[in-house]
């Protein structure tokens, strides 16, 4: 299979170039591509019956487009604001299954809700201190992340060495009542300025969503869910620096393809693809990968 | 080799794009390996003087890209005298096609200027590019809010009007994949790919839609160009498929031109 880079330069030419055999650095695979992986996938609308099917599904898919590891989250539940609690654990079981069957290829993130504080703190214990989970979120359900309810969220997490990849959007349309903007991602983090947060659209107006998070270095730029428009990256690179952007997919609503063209077709600099395509990303979660003896 | 049916000359409005200018436009298509471009015009979406607009597109067509770039000029039905801007298209300016905005341009596809305009370039040969969105509702500016074309009558315009070959650009998700099929079945109809999403999204289509109606198309520079070449590889789809997407499928749509 070529590797994605030689795709882009070769399709339609019969596949005529060999694979390119570039590794050099610890964040290059051996195809040569940059070691790509993705902050921010879900089951969701991925074809299987079951969550092994549907990793296995977009296992296949990495292989083609050359992503390495995805952090899954949220399962597949056609509800986002599940309710009763329940319906968290049975997501988050979800994942964990995919992840245990697929332990090379995925790791797994946990769902819970500020708006259930003490149920979201019992399941941070069973799915990351109790449990294989290495992240927190995408956090999404039912109250904006500057409520009150996220703080032991967040203190838990910073004890914990954890980062939190949460949902905002700043729809044109206006968001939901309890979806979050990246402004009040930004509050939750002068709260707790140790916290690691990633805004997980980045506002989807990402003019918008960089200028709001520039001066608050411990938020994060995901790239994760919004249309492939040309500058985005550019942008987020010239205003916040290629340390502070993380690739992510949105997978399985969106493509691998739309989302890593934000990257690859980005008039930035090799290094920094590096960083945003996986390296970001294996920096922030190393603490608790090498806490749980996983491979970086 | 990619012939891409998705392409955008000059300047959007509310965002300088790295391939506004044909200079690097032409470069990044020449290092993607695109043989020849389908290019509309920004300045059609929403300039009034849409002749001097189609003769810039001409002109730049004509002096950048060794003929790769194909001018596809913009018509506006609801501007006085537009039947004049198609006949200028097709007489005097050579161009293959039309690009159509709809929704910018205020008309609805069972508006009857739009049976009439399709007759009319049904009759010139000309193919008929309609642009079903150009901007994801959620990111729009609040001075510029246009929501994508509605699909649902166009099936009854097509099979009014024999002999029109059409292609929907744009193919935005807030339109349902059911009404896709019932649009590609209502005559010579194809859909470009540079808006198909969901995982292996491409390769979900075709299970949906005849192959030989889908078509290659980057909405570059909107778009990073890399996006559709991607959903290609994303694909997995054999190589006689590939090949079908990003090149035969719209060698056959220009072929009797």
């Amino acid at each position: 299979m070529l590797s994605r880079r030689t795709f882009i330069k070769t399709v339609g030419a019969s596949g005529a170039l060999a694979l390119a055999k570039a590794g050099v650095s610890e964040d290059r695979g051996p195809s040569g591509d940059m070691r790509t992986w993705d902050q921010h996938a879900h089951l969701g609308q991925v074809p299987g019956d079951t969550p092994e099917e549907r990793m296995e599904f977009l296992a296949k898919c990495m292989d083609r487009v050359g992503v390495e590891r995805l952090i899954l989250s949220q399962g597949y539940s056609d509800d986002r604001h599940p309710n009763p609690p329940e319906q968290f654990r049975l997501e988050n079981d979800r994942v964990m299954r995919a992840v245990k069957a697929f332990p090379d290829r995925a790791y797994g993130s946990v769902y819970i809700s500020p708006a259930l504080p003490e149920f979201s703190i019992q399941e941070l214990n069973r799915c990351v201190r109790d449990g294989p989970m290495v992240m927190i979120g995408e956090i999404e359900a039912d109250a904006r992340c500057n409520v009150p309810g996220m703080d032991p969220i967040a203190e838990w997490a910073i004890a914990n060495d954890m980062i939190i990849l949460q949902h905002e959007w700043l729809n044109a349309l206006g968001n939901q009542p309890t979806e979050s903007t990246p402004f009040d991602v930004v509050e939750l983090a002068r709260r707790h300025p140790k916290l690691q947060i990633v805004c997980a659209h980045t506002g989807g107006n990402w003019e918008l969503g960089i200028r709001a998070i520039r001066s608050t270095n411990n938020v994060y730029a995901g790239l994760a869910g919004s249309d492939p428009t040309n500058g985005y990256v550019e942008m987020a690179v010239r205003e916040l620096g290629a340390e502070r952007v993380i690739f992510g997919s949105d997978v399985g609503g969106r493509s691998f393809a739309s989302q890593l063209a934000k990257v690859e077709g980005a008039t930035i600099s090799d290094s920094d693809k590096e960083l945003i395509l996986g390296g970001n990303l294996r920096r922030l979660l190393a603490p608790v990968l090498r806490k749980k003896g996983y491979k970086i | 080799m990619i012939i891409d049916t998705n392409l955008y000359l000059s300047r959007w409005p509310f965002r300088r794009l790295e391939g506004d200018e044909p200079v690097p436009l032409v470069a990044k298509l020449r290092e993607r390996k695109v043989e020849q471009g389908w290019a509309g015009n920004f300045e059609g979406i929403l300039e009034r003087d849409i002749a001097g607009v189609n003769n810039r597109l001409a002109e730049t067509c004509r002096r950048f890209g060794d003929g790769m770039l194909i001018p596809f000029g913009t018509v506006n039905p609801k501007l006085p005298d537009w039947r004049e801007d198609v006949r200028r298209c097709h007489e005097e300016l050579k161009m293959p096609g039309i690009r159509l905005h709809p929704n910018y341009h205020g008309y609805r596809l069972d508006d009857p200027v739009f049976a009439e305009l399709l007759k009319l370039a049904a009759e010139r040969r000309l193919i008929v590019q309609l642009a079903l969105a150009v901007e994801d509702p959620r990111t729009q500016s609040p001075l510029l809010r246009v929501p994508a074309v509605e699909l649902a009558p166009l099936a009854a315009a097509v099979k009014a009007t024999p002999g029109l070959r059409l292609e929907l650009l744009n193919c935005t998700s807030q339109i349902g994949r059911e009404e896709y099929a019932v649009a590609l079945a209502s005559g010579d109809v194809s859909m470009d790919i540079s808006m198909v999403e969901g995982v292996a999204g491409l390769a979900r289509l075709v299970r949906q839609v005849p192959i030989s109606r889908v078509l290659f198309g980057s909405y570059y520079p909107f778009f990073y160009f890399e996006s559709a070449v991607l959903k290609v590889q994303e694909s997995g789809l054999d190589e006689a498929s590939q090949k079908a997407i990003c090149m035969e499928n719209a060698r056959r749509l220009t072929a009797s031109v």
